[in-house]
């Protein structure tokens, strides 16, 4: 399975490196030797325990090594866009930036820069040059190694000290290929000192061929920032969204982070956030929604290294037909951090006899004044309150979706975007309808 | 047997206490009264030796030693009792286990032999008829599930159980209903006697018609600023604290 | 808390800490075939049990110590150890002929050995290093048809139980200590309750490492038939020793159609010395199945000593409607280390389990509770509650969780809660306030937040066990 990148690697390095920037290009061959020693991660490996990637990754995908413009209109493409969002609209299409014209980005504050990584690396060196890979290559991943040798291209936000971005900024994935393809894409968050921003990240699919999207996200957090991060899937079943999203807290920090999995093929979240500084806050919710043959991985690791530091984690899963998902929540506690808080919860909820669902909390704690605590269930809605609702004369299917949509409600409550908080709302009512049995947005489910 | 000089006390770092004075005699039972924050429930923890207080200034001796110098079991054991505002529930421990630990500790301080098991059963037995406890409390765990009633008349079971010299009762009529209430002074009524005293820390005056005290002093921004006899008391339910405030802030 | 109260309060040591002056038997050290088949040899073993610990052997030579749990294990060299030792004067058939010198260390261990234990109605096989010394009341359990000996008679003289149902739980490929048991294993109990008999008393082994390098594998089979009950006691004890020494136990249990098996443990092995030099490493393969319908498992276990504990009882669920509990307190301390928990596979229908596990940690322990909860597809209206809690005392420990939940239909509940937080100085303050020093308020506090497990435990052994957590976490006994 490896094989074939390492020789594709070892014949095109070349080429992947002139096409790519020169700060990106000093980690490459470091990630590509990494890999090499690495491969795929596997089931056995205990933090992919729960993912089974060994048929989406022995597809033979294309690569878009030589940065072949890829003809598309993502306005056309993308139309499950949140109305009454304002937000400054980015696109990446496969894994190459995509320049747009969207006139409310001129009014984007003095001195933040969004854009392309692989042109801001090459003109603005001096900003990533402390950031680029800090955070993947301290991981002993496959994944991120492979994504750090081919990746040549991302997304790239910088705020600066105390800029403060009232409205989201919305990175558009659109993945677009008329051959099975792979899209390696680094995407770059700066958030200096005091500084504000929240990150609205959709992932869609349009073409009935196989994808698979390895991406990494780097973010760094300043002291006193406050960051949030919405990854919103709604991908078609041929999809595999591998995405690794690497969070650096300093001082003081807040971070929100809501994964939320509508629609999808095989999906992999790996988020890791690491708490540098005392007196940090952050929030780690996600929900996913699967039927059919669909799979879900949401991996997370928050590293308290720091006192006073607090965590909320809170998922919550509905799984019907044959889907597979699993959900681990690692939380470290390191030798110093006192006054530690750390808190977890994960609910799940089977529907058919063949969904399967595995759960894996995990607390490893080194200092002794603690609060730490999770919970975990996997099991069905509650009778008794399903039947209460019969009684009230409301039909048994009707009273189902009320309870599960009861259900997810705290996860979406977690969503600090109105116009994103509503959308959510109704995606997720329609999806548990059965409305929303493809993704929508792209063409071909239309 | 208690004598409380110029004591200053912090915690985390603020003052509360600023040079409170304070003596109580055998036999006399002292109320301390004032407007919250004005630091009550500071000198009880002091007195009982609470860690989270640091002591920065002053002396405290009871019946000549230094108290200060004592850690907290030492201090229970040498006769000193709080009754806790806030009783701690100590899940899985029996009151039955707990007391008995308590009381052969004491015994073993004053060189008296641990007591038989017959013996301290009976003696819990009488002890509980004095607050009308439910028989099987004593089985439960300490303070678990206890409302709060049953909390505040745990604290006074303990404190029969022990016989302390000198009792401290800190806000134990908060939260009580009027039988309750009745019980618990009740209960430290009977256990009064010459040889020992009782501090009452409260915020109103009800308790006062149950207990009756022999001095009522009024503690206000760290300090005894007033001392009378039990009208004051009923002064300050008809008047409030402001006019002591203002007399002390004119000054 | 003052770090002088907590050290005081931590730095308890061992109190079962003599080695006896026994004449031993001991074979040479190392391990290869001809060593398997010298013990084979030296127990008179038939050839099927030959054949059964050489293809153990076999396999166990391909395999590899396993890492994934939460523990710093050195280097074992499995060649330095010596694999059998028996006290000389064996086979005693009566108490006047067994060694007075061992009978004074079951003394010493309060082991009730003699015909006065009557009274407590315990009977007891005693495993001292690797030879079952004496089963008490054999006769008296004849009588019902209990067979309660060591498994070496078992071998001898009820083959076709042996055969059927050794290695019936944990097959020798199982895991790479399992293994080494399977092909070096010396002795241990063997207890078979027919059909519909309550066994009257609690039956009980006592182990005891006792020669110096040598490694401890012994071996318990318990069968209870349709409809029968029994309940089990096992203790450990080990002398103190500065080199490690290796303990790893199989105990299969099989519970037929309703029958209930409820096996307890206080495990107090030699942990090591305050600078954890020495101490038992104590790599145990625990489980039972429930292989009937109604059919009820239940582990308990207190675990105070091991330099190192790998411990995990579970219970297969095979039967519908059958059920199965872990109840278990592990205290480490100093340096000990614990991966301790469970796995219960739930295969039958309206199956049920619970676990209740509570970790204590203390000085520079290490402390893992580790746990998988499977339903399997056709495990229909299962339901399963966990709840794990950790209790800190003092900054230099650790407790870790790693519970495992995997469910395969939509009409099964599982559900798992877990806490970890410090002693709660508040109640430590209030017991000062009432006279009781610091230590001892630690030792009420813990004996209260482990009572739940602690009332699993049969009435003499509940004293026992928390006299042990007491002593593990104070200094007060030498």
């Amino acid at each position: 399975m490896e094989q074939q990148y390492i020789e594709l690697y070892k014949q095109h390095h070349e080429s992947i490196k002139e096409h790519s920037a020169t700060v990106m290009n000093t980690l490459r061959d470091g990630s590509f030797t990494l890999f090499e020693k690495l491969g795929f991660p596997t089931s056995k490996l205990e933090n992919y325990k729960y993912s089974d990637l060994k048929e989406p990754l022995s597809i033979d995908y294309g690569l878009n090594i030589n940065r072949v413009t890829i003809p598309v209109n993502p306005y056309e493409v993308f139309k499950c866009d949140v109305p009454g969002i304002h937000s400054f609209l980015f696109f990446v299409v496969n894994d190459a930036f995509y320049p747009v014209n969207e006139p409310n980005n001129k009014s984007l504050p003095n001195g933040v820069i969004i854009g392309s990584l692989k042109e801001i690396a090459t003109t603005h060196p001096e900003l990533l040059k402390d950031y680029y890979g800090k955070l993947s290559t301290t991981k002993n991943d496959g994944l991120v190694a492979f994504n750090g040798a081919f990746a040549q291209d991302g997304f790239f936000m910088y705020v600066p000290k105390g800029v403060v971005l009232d409205q989201p900024v919305q990175l558009i994935n659109i993945m677009r290929s008329d051959v099975d393809f792979m899209a390696n894409s680094h995407n770059l968050i700066i958030l200096e000192d005091g500084a504000h921003a929240q990150l609205l990240v959709c992932d869609h699919t349009m073409d009935e061929v196989r994808f698979l999207s390895n991406r990494v996200t780097e973010v760094f957090v300043g002291e006193n920032a406050s960051y949030e991060h919405y990854k919103l899937e709604n991908t078609h079943i041929k999809t595999t969204n591998l995405s690794t999203l690497l969070i650096d807290q300093k001082t003081s920090s807040t971070v929100l982070t809501n994964v939320i999995t509508l629609h999808n093929g095989v999906t992999r979240n790996s988020i890791e956030i690491d708490l540098d500084g005392e007196h940090c806050e952050t929030r780690l919710c996600g929900m996913v929604i699967a039927d059919k043959n669909q799979q879900v991985d949401n991996f997370t690791y928050i590293m308290h290294n720091k006192p006073n530091c607090n965590s909320n984690e809170l998922f919550k899963y509905v799984l019907d037909d044959n889907s597979k998902a699993g959900f681990t929540g690692k939380i470290l506690v390191a030798k110093d951090a006192q006054k530690t808080s750390a808190f977890q919860i994960n609910k799940n909820i089977l529907l058919k006899k063949t969904a399967k669902m595995s759960t894996k909390p995990q607390l490893e704690i080194y200092a002794d004044d603690v609060k730490c605590s999770h919970g975990a269930t996997i099991g069905q809605l509650d009778e008794t309150a399903k039947f209460y609702m019969q009684s009230r004369g409301i039909p048994e299917a009707e009273a189902k979706l009320l309870l599960m949509y009861a259900f997810t409600s705290d996860v979406i409550e977690n969503i600090r975007i109105t116009a994103l908080q509503d959308r959510i709302k109704i995606l997720v009512e329609k999806r548990l309808r059965g409305d929303l049995s493809k993704c929508e947005g792209c063409i071909i489910c239309q | 047997m208690l004598e409380i000089k110029n004591l200053h006390a912090n915690i985390n770092g603020k003052e509360i206490l600023k040079g409170l004075d304070l003596v109580v005699r055998p036999g006399e039972i002292h109320a301390i009264m004032g407007p919250n924050g004005a630091g009550k429930s500071t000198l009880a923890s002091v007195l009982s030796g609470n860690q989270a207080f640091e002591v920065t200034k002053g002396d405290v001796t009871f019946y000549g030693k230094n108290l200060l110098e004592m850690l907290p079991e030492d201090r229970s054991r040498e006769g000193i009792f709080l009754s806790f505002q806030y009783p701690v529930e100590i899940p899985g421990v029996s009151m039955v286990n707990f007391m008995r630990t308590a009381l052969n500790e004491h015994r073993k301080y004053n060189k008296l032999e641990p007591m038989s098991a017959t013996d301290f059963l009976r003696t819990m037995r009488e002890k509980k008829e004095l607050v009308e406890m439910d028989s099987n409390l004593a089985n439960r765990s300490v303070n678990e599930g206890f409302s709060g009633g049953e909390k505040k008349k745990n604290e006074i079971f303990q404190m029969a159980m022990l016989d302390p010299r000198l009792a401290i009762l800190d806000e134990t009529d908060s939260g009580l209903d009027i039988d309750a209430l009745r019980i618990v002074a009740n209960g430290v009524n009977k256990l009064k006697r010459t040889d020992n005293a009782t501090i009452l820390i409260t915020h109103y005056q009800r308790l006062l018609d149950y207990i009756v005290p022999d001095f009522v002093h009024v503690l206000y921004d760290g300090r005894i600023v007033k001392t009378g006899g039990k009208e004051l008391a009923l002064e300050l339910e008809d008047k409030g604290y402001d006019w002591i405030k203002k007399e002390v802030d004119g000054e | 808390m003052s770090e002088a109260i907590l050290d005081q309060v931590t730095q308890g040591e061992y109190k079962y800490g003599f080695s006896s002056d026994i004449e031993t038997d001991i074979i040479p050290i190392g391990l290869s075939e001809e060593v398997v088949r010298l013990i084979s040899a030296k127990k008179n073993e038939p050839e099927w049990m030959l054949e059964f610990r050489l293809k153990a052997y076999r396999h166990w030579i391909t395999m590899e110590m396993p890492t994934w749990a939460h523990l710093n294990i050195p280097e074992i060299d499995y060649q330095s150890i010596a694999y059998y030792a028996a006290p000389r004067k064996n086979a005693p058939k009566s108490l006047d002929e067994v060694d007075p010198e061992l009978l004074k260390t079951f003394e010493k261990l309060g082991i009730p050995l003699h015909e006065r234990m009557a009274l407590s109605g315990i009977a007891v096989d005693a495993v001292m290093d690797s030879i079952s010394v004496k089963t008490t009341f054999k006769e008296s359990l004849n009588e019902m048809g209990i067979i309660f000996c060591s498994f070496s008679d078992a071998v001898e003289h009820h083959p076709d139980l042996v055969q059927k149902y050794m290695a019936s739980v944990v097959p020798y490929t199982d895991n790479f200590y399992a293994t080494l048991n399977s092909a070096v294993f010396s002795d241990g109990s063997f207890v078979y309750i027919p059909k519909g008999v309550r066994c009257p008393m609690e039956l009980s082994t006592y182990f005891r490492i006792n020669a110096m390098n040598t490694g401890q594998f012994e071996r318990t089979l318990i069968i209870a038939d349709d409809d029968s009950y029994v309940s089990y006691l096992e203790g450990c004890t080990a002398p103190m020793r500065d080199e490690n020494q290796l303990h790893a136990a199989i105990v299969e249990i099989v519970a037929l159609k309703n029958a209930q098996v409820k096996y307890s443990t206080v495990q107090n092995w030699y942990p090591g010395d305050k600078n954890g030099k020495g101490g038992i490493f104590n790599f145990v393969t625990k489980r039972g199945i429930c292989k009937g319908e109604n059919s009820k498992i239940s582990w308990t276990q207190v675990e105070t000593g091991s330099a190192i504990t790998w411990k995990y009882p579970s219970c297969i669920l095979l039967g519908d409607n059958s059920s199965a509990e872990f109840y278990s307190v592990a205290v480490t301390n100093h340096h000990q280390q614990a991966d301790t928990g469970t796995k219960m596979q739930h295969i039958g229908k309206n199956t049920r389990s619970h676990i209740l596990s509570k970790g204590i940690s203390a000085g520079q322990g290490q402390n893992s509770y580790r746990g998988l909860v499977k339903v399997n597809k056709n495990a229909e209206n299962s339901r399963n509650y966990s709840q794990c809690d950790s209790l800190l005392l003092g900054d230099k420990c650790g407790a870790h969780t790693f519970p495992y939940m995997e469910v395969n239909n939509d009409s099964s509940v599982v559900e798992h809660e877990a806490t970890t937080s410090k002693i709660n100085e508040d109640q430590i303050f209030y017991c000062n306030q009432r006279g009781i020093s610091t230590e001892d308020a630690v030792g009420l506090i813990v004996n209260g937040y482990a009572k739940e497990v602690l009332n699993q435990l049969p009435m003499e052994f509940a004293v026992e066990a928390q006299k042990l957590l007491q002593i593990t976490l104070e200094g007060s006994v030498g």
